[in-house]
């Protein structure tokens, strides 16, 4: 066994201490000698010349959420960007480790809180591939319905912001219309609009009710309407093009190499999508398309998802036609509560009825990972169980983290102005970002 | 001629007023102007929350008192009770004159602008303005200038980098802006010979409005007149998502109000500058009948009337341009000031002046048809700059004329520019 070591590393926004020195602090304490890293660069910038220092947030109004960017600016032009993540740290990881699979999903709605019932899914599809669950034919058509509408309402709310940040206010208020009408869609089904909590391992919290698949029709066929209409304000308009074309632009090789996901590395030209090249709920089954872009700025990302939630209206015509009867949940006791008629009358209904509710569904032991492409990209839930009901560590892979690390490089010598622009193009959560 | 006579008239009526006529009629005027916009300027407020709400399929405001009309006396109660904030460093003597400074230009340019036709009274003829200064247009452009100081000393003042920006970049604006509206305003002067804008409008009442006559001066002042009062798309100054609030970003309570009492003020202003200058001022369209004989007390009222509804006209083309298109970079905008505007004004200038010269030299009498003559010669005009030379590639965002060749040209040069900054492209 290794000797536990001191490790030093130069802490990052706190700077000197007090006789002007590096501060300095421990992050394992134990025997051994001191291995003092390399200081990481200081996360408060030495400025050269006639620069100056810009806090773009934590509170601001472009930042969607708590942002720091600390910019280093000559006149307008960015010459570097520092990006400060965690003030919204919940830590929801570490909660994870205290609640059974079931009692985490209502975090899974708070981080990514654009794309909740997405998150849902997400999760239980990680939680079923860890118990070994196969979901009835319903429930898959169900979920594509959820992620799909929950992926255009987020998309929605990217475009208002966007919209907003790039300083034209009205798309923003058509596209927040739609959005509710998707939340109320959201509340019929499962009683909340925006922290859903809808499924659960093994099914849904609760079926469709009578006739909301009409709503959805008409959704279906309504929505795409508004669409046109925000891109006839928005997509062949100078100002709008001049804005955004040619900005934080990243090349193919570069998306890979950083990681990124979703609609940014699509716009890149890098047509990889979770749905067609590693399928979940049978999407292979759908007729859609991957939207990709070719020289991966901030207008390319913008039609790619334009482009993608029409894409997301094309799948949802096809679950209202191919939705199954039949029931939502699976029929395996050790993770859905028996009905309560059977857990009074029947011996073994009522040990599972009582083991599900005292202890939780308990899984085998080992460890799971799913990948989803959440509407800002892959988001990927990662299970270690040791047979008990909770996992011993849960781990999210947040999309828009992975997508944020690139801004510094892609805001490098642009405006003031356009890194407002670029930053609104990753689609950040910071619910997502900080968990 | 039939209306009801407010006042028994006679030849006197007709002639200047006496000096103590003409004081207290001036003191009498400015109250009702000053009255007049700043009621105006209370409900272009109101109105741009109504018409927003319209453009997004929203109510708006629509509580305080009937179809929500109180909901000005309620803004105003709540920015007089609101707590005065104070920046630890900034310079206060600047910082609480700045928004004084931004506020009285947009209400001075009101003295010189005729808002209908003189009135005629028993102690004489009143003109319908309240300086009816012989170099009025030049008073306008020497006092619109004096507007950028207020925002450009709050930004400063203020101690705050945001606001710095946003007061460096309304002065850069306003400046550049100010050439190409001086420069598209010269050919209105050339046409009527006089800055007087008295005779301005006579001169477009008997020629045609000038908005035909001088099309493209029309657009260049349009445009720059968005510039220089900080509307979207020329709100950098201000511009919300990346300044916060810009130059105001620290102030509050009246001091920030007045803000945007200039804005509107401002909006205001140049509405009614645009009219006077291209829209005939108080001239009524289609007939001669306002123009010529004795002055009435009805032409008063109506040519005011008319007055009154192409400014608001132009009120409502501010708030309906605002609430649909994005804003421009900063790059952008100086680039077009400069590198569009200014050009296609100095050739339009150098057009106009060889016109004017060459239609003189033809003998053509200065009415109708030398208008008619004008107006042919900028239909070839308009035609040549926007389907010829500029095909919707930089003013117009024609819709259907967007294409691959465009946008890559673009990208190039946004390539080009980052690549200069960071010194990846020496």
């Amino acid at each position: 066994m290794a000797t536990k070591r001191t490790i030093e590393v130069e802490l990052s926004t706190t700077g000197l201490t007090k006789d002007g020195k590096a501060q300095r602090i421990p992050l394992v304490m134990g025997g051994g000698a001191a291995v003092a890293l390399e200081a990481p660069p200081s996360m408060e910038p030495e400025l050269e010349g006639e620069h100056m220092l810009i806090n773009i947030g934590p509170q601001h109004p472009a930042t969607h959420g708590v942002l720091r960017l600390v910019l280093e600016m000559e006149g307008e032009t960015v010459v570097r960007c520092i990006p400060h993540v965690g003030y919204l740290h919940c830590g929801f990881e570490k909660i994870g480790e205290y609640r059974q699979y079931n009692q985490i999903i209502p975090w899974t709605d708070r981080e990514d809180y654009l794309n909740s019932i997405g998150n849902n899914v997400a999760f239980a599809l990680g939680a079923e591939r860890l118990f070994n669950i196969e979901i009835t034919e319903r429930c898959k058509v169900l979920r594509v319905m959820a992620m799909e509408l929950s992926r255009i309402a987020s998309h929605l709310v990217w475009m208002g912001t966007t919209c907003i940040d790039i300083g034209a206010y009205t798309p923003f208020l058509w596209s927040f219309q739609y959005r509710e009408k998707i939340y109320e869609m959201l509340e019929k089904w499962v009683g909340a609009r925006l922290t859903t909590t809808a499924t659960r391992v093994g099914g849904m919290a609760a079926d469709i009710p009578e006739g909301w698949t009409d709503k959805l029709q008409s959704f279906v066929q309504d929505f795409p309407r508004t669409l046109d209409e925000c891109e006839r304000m928005l997509t062949k308009n100078a100002i709008w093009v001049g804005r955004t074309v040619g900005l934080g632009v990243m090349s193919p090789e570069e998306a890979l190499n950083y990681g990124l996901s979703g609609p940014m590395i699509r716009a890149s030209g890098v047509d990889y999508d979770v749905r067609k090249d590693f399928p979940y709920l049978d999407y292979e089954t759908y007729d859609w398309t991957v939207p990709v872009g070719t020289s991966g700025d901030v207008y390319d990302r913008f039609l790619v998802r334009m482009a993608e939630m029409r894409e997301s209206v094309k799948i949802l015509a096809q679950t209202l036609k191919r939705l199954p009867d039949g029931p939502v949940n699976v029929d395996d006791p050790r993770v859905i509560l028996p009905p309560k008629k059977k857990a009074t009358s029947e011996m073994e209904s009522m040990i599972h009825h009582f083991k599900n509710v005292m202890e939780g569904p308990r899984p085998p032991i080992g460890e799971s990972y799913v990948a989803v492409e959440s509407p800002k990209g892959e988001k990927g839930y990662y299970f270690v169980s040791d047979g008990s009901s909770k996992p011993v560590r849960w781990r999210i892979r947040p999309p828009s983290y992975v997508n944020l690390s690139a801004i510094p490089k892609m805001v490098e010598g642009h405006l003031l102005s356009d890194v407002i622009a670029i930053n609104a193009s990753i689609d950040i959560v910071m619910g997502e970002i900080d968990r | 001629m039939t209306h009801v006579a407010l006042f028994a008239l006679d030849a006197t009526s007709q002639m200047d007023p006496t000096t103590g006529v003409f004081l207290i009629a001036s003191v009498i005027k400015m109250i009702a102007i000053f009255t007049l916009v700043m009621v105006g300027v209370a409900y272009t407020t109101f109105a741009e929350r109504r018409i927003s709400a319209w453009i997004q399929d929203r109510h708006g405001p629509n509580r305080v008192g009937p179809l929500g009309l109180f909901q000005v006396l309620a803004d105003g109660v709540k920015n007089l009770m609101k707590e005065e904030t104070y920046p630890g460093d900034a310079n206060l003597t600047l910082f609480i004159l700045a928004p004084a400074i931004a506020f009285i230009p947009a209400m001075l340019t009101w003295a010189v602008i005729p808002f209908a036709s003189p009135l005629p009274t028993p102690w004489g003829r009143i003109d319908m303005v309240v300086a009816d200064l012989p170099v009025g247009f030049l008073f306008t452009l020497a006092i619109s200038s004096i507007g950028v100081y207020g925002l450009a000393l709050a930004g400063w003042s203020s101690n705050n980098k945001y606001a710095l920006l946003g007061g460096l970049r309304a002065s850069a604006q306003m400046i550049s802006y100010e050439i190409a509206m001086g420069m598209s305003t010269v050919c209105v002067l050339l046409l009527s010979g006089n800055v007087h804008l008295t005779e301005i409008i006579k001169q477009q009442s008997t020629m045609g409005w000038n908005v035909f006559l001088l099309s493209i001066a029309f657009f260049l002042f349009l445009i720059a007149a968005f510039a220089e009062t900080n509307r979207v798309p020329f709100d950098l100054p201000e511009a919300e998502s990346e300044l916060i609030a810009g130059y105001h970003t620290e102030y509050s309570a009246m001091k920030f109000s007045m803000f945007p009492i200039s804005e509107y003020a401002g909006m205001i202003t140049a509405s009614a500058m645009l009219v006077t200058l291209f829209f005939g001022g108080w001239d009524i369209p289609f007939t001669q009948w306002d123009n010529t004989g004795e002055f009435t007390v009805l032409k008063t009222l109506l040519t005011f009337a008319s007055f009154a509804v192409k400014t608001l006209f132009w009120v409502f083309f501010y708030i309906w341009i605002r609430w649909t298109l994005p804003r421009f970079r900063y790059d952008q905008l100086m680039s077009l000031g400069w590198k569009v505007m200014l050009p296609i004004a100095l050739a339009y200038v150098t057009v106009i002046a060889t016109l004017v010269l060459a239609l003189d030299m033809a003998g053509l009498p200065r009415d109708w048809r030398f208008g008619g003559a004008m107006f042919a010669v900028n239909a070839v005009l308009v035609v040549l700059l926007f389907f010829v030379l500029d095909r919707g590639r930089i003013v117009s965002p024609a819709y259907s004329r967007l294409d691959k060749a465009a946008v890559a040209r673009l990208r190039a040069v946004t390539a080009a520019r980052a690549a200069l900054t960071t010194g990846e492209g020496a």
